[in-house]
């Protein structure tokens, strides 16, 4: 399983993870690594299986739609690196 | 009297009966950690001063129930610690990262309210592999812990500091997390006790997310009668996990009474676990504590796991698919630091690339790939087909057998650095512990051994869903008749 330094880059810019040079280099060689050894699942015939997404049977949960007391809004907002008149303060978005 | 050899059971039942104060207790836990673990590096953050009040407040309700004839709750004064990736509110939640440093939760886990409802004392956090991720707790942002056993050795992972906390007897008890074996592996490295339960019996409320089709909170103790008294608080439905199970929880201690006599159960042996690279002083030793079971008055039989080979690449799919969708609320805006660039997206990238680590990192860009166009089909889809025929695999052989008995790893504790410049030796340590999260079910991990340089060893008894009570009927009746999980590690 060849991976070329594109796709590395592609698959880090999905991630949204800054990688440096070295880092790069080094997870294309060992993710090269891994999905070679993940290869061995295609040897698998799996044409009439049905995939597991979870292990419980499938249910959709519901709860009343009830107001109940939550967390302080200052409580949570006291956990961000930045913060204005009770909101997060993030970098713009648009210039 | 020294406090820290007393079990949890034991703790408490002194404690009931006025024998022992908790504030005496957790003074002598308290000062453990502070003798040792400079040197063992088990905990993250501590809460020596509030752990005591506590402890007062406790005896003050024991002394009370005493007096009345009332029964107090059943952890009423004993201390315990809780893996960093399981909120505990009021005390720091690292995940062992960089990118979660500094953020407070204003909450409790619901295993962690549970237990202190009952009464227990939240002493500290322990140390993790960043975001639950990785077999030795080397993955870590603030350092290693080391082994009880051997301070050159890694505790295993990635609940490696409750499992080492619990070994150097600095607490009786400590709640872990497994995805693919961090509650079981680390027992086996430590020479604990650690049950993994079935996957909806308890509630993750609280639980930072890795991999949520797998992940599973857990408890780390020095008996099986310990890991059953946890297990039977934290579990049960909790309207705050829609994952969480209606079923009852069995009164488990009640299955730990009478004769240890296993007449009638059935345990298999899967042939497919007893591979090429298996360490054998570690197949002796497993063979041995069957043996030992059988003595018991169970029936063993061989079975046959024959899709066990495939658990490993599909474990390292799926996992870091489930994490690289969870990890993306990690970005700097709402907790923890941020690295400030010029716009949004950058900002991003710059806080995601420079406070994850190495390992968190590969898994999100392995699951990453795994889940983008193109090769979803081949990867990601392809390995939940094959997660299927491992389910299958296990109903089958329970169709045979009540249990199965097994290594928990191929080797013992590995030295530290041995195994982190290759990723995939690394996850070969898992090959015997990540096929029950794929299928779901229960696995104990207890000790039943130690190799020749005096390194634990671990026997895994996995059964189907809800089998907690057996499994655990098993475990007792076997340290009933062994002493391998009286052995303590000289520090």
């Amino acid at each position: 399983m060849a991976l070329t330094r594109e796709e590395v880059e592609h698959i880090a810019h999905l991630a949204l993870l800054n990688l440096t040079a070295d880092e790069a280099a080094r997870y294309r060689e060992q993710l090269e690594a891994v999905l070679e050894y993940a290869a061995r699942l295609q040897a698998v015939d799996t044409s009439s299986i049905h995939p597991t997404t979870s292990v419980l049977a499938p249910l959709s949960v519901t709860r009343a739609d009830e107001p109940r007391a939550s967390l302080a809004p200052e409580e949570v907002l006291r956990q961000a690196p930045d913060r204005a008149r009770g909101m997060f303060r993030v970098p713009p978005v648009f210039d | 009297m020294d406090f820290t050899e007393l079990s949890l059971a034991q703790a408490a039942r002194m404690l009931r009966d006025g024998e022992i104060s908790s504030l005496e207790l957790t003074r002598a836990c308290l000062q453990r950690i502070h003798q040792f673990d400079e040197k063992q590096h088990a905990f993250l953050a501590l809460r020596p001063e509030a752990a005591l009040d506590e402890a007062r407040h406790a005896d003050r309700r024991l002394t009370t129930a005493r007096g009345e004839g009332q029964a107090p709750g059943p952890l009423l004064g004993v201390p315990l610690a809780v893996k960093d990736v399981v909120c505990v509110a009021g005390l720091p939640c690292t995940c062992g990262s960089r990118i979660l440093e500094g953020f407070t939760p204003p909450f409790d886990a619901t295993g962690v309210a549970r237990l202190r409802a009952a009464g227990a004392i939240v002493v500290g956090k322990t140390n993790t592999d960043e975001f639950a991720m990785g077999s030795s707790t080397e993955n870590s942002a603030y350092g290693p812990t080391h082994n009880p056993w051997d301070a050159s050795r890694v505790p295993g992972g990635s609940s490696g500091g409750s499992a080492a906390a619990v070994a150097a007897r600095m607490v009786p008890a400590a709640l872990g997390t497994d995805t693919g074996g961090s509650v079981r592996q680390p027992a086996s490295f430590c020479g604990v006790t650690g049950i993994k339960p079935s996957y909806g019996r308890v509630s993750r409320y609280g639980l930072v997310a890795y991999g949520s089709s797998l992940d599973c909170l857990g408890a780390l103790a020095r008996t099986v009668e310990d890991t059953a008294l946890l297990l039977g608080i934290i579990a049960g439905h909790d309207p705050l996990d829609s994952t969480t199970l209606e079923q009852p929880v069995p009164d488990y201690l009640q299955s730990l009474t009478g004769d240890p006599d296993l007449h009638g159960v059935r345990v298999g042996v899967p042939r497919e676990y007893f591979i090429a690279g298996i360490q054998p002083e570690v197949e002796r030793a497993v063979h041995q504590a069957v043996q030992v079971l059988a003595t018991l008055g169970a029936e063993v039989r061989e079975v046959s796991l024959p899709h066990t080979e495939y658990a490993l690449p599909v474990y390292y799919l799926i996992a870091p698919a489930e994490a690289s969708a969870n990890l993306a609320r990690y970005d700097g805006m709402r907790y923890g630091p941020r690295r400030t660039a010029p716009d949004l997206w950058q900002t991003y990238a710059a806080t995601r690339g420079e406070l994850f680590g190495a390992e968190v990192k590969r898994r999100i860009m392995l699951g990453t790939y795994a889940l983008s166009a193109g090769y979803y089909e081949a990867y990601y889809a392809q390995a939940q087909k094959v997660r299927t025929l491992i389910r299958e695999d296990f109903e089958r052989a329970f169709g045979q057998v009540d249990l199965i008995a097994c290594p928990v790893a191929p080797t013992t504790a590995f030295r530290l650095g041995e195994n982190t410049s290759d990723p995939l030796a690394m996850y070969l340590e898992d090959v015997f512990t990540l096929p029950a999260n794929l299928a779901g079910i229960p696995g104990l991990a207890l000790p039943c051994g130690f190799d020749s340089q005096r390194l634990p060893i671990g026997m895994q008894l996995n059964g189907p869903p809800l089998s907690e009570a057996l499994l655990l009927r098993a475990g007792w009746g076997y340290q009933q008749s062994t002493r391998w999980h009286l052995e303590a590690p000289v520090l």
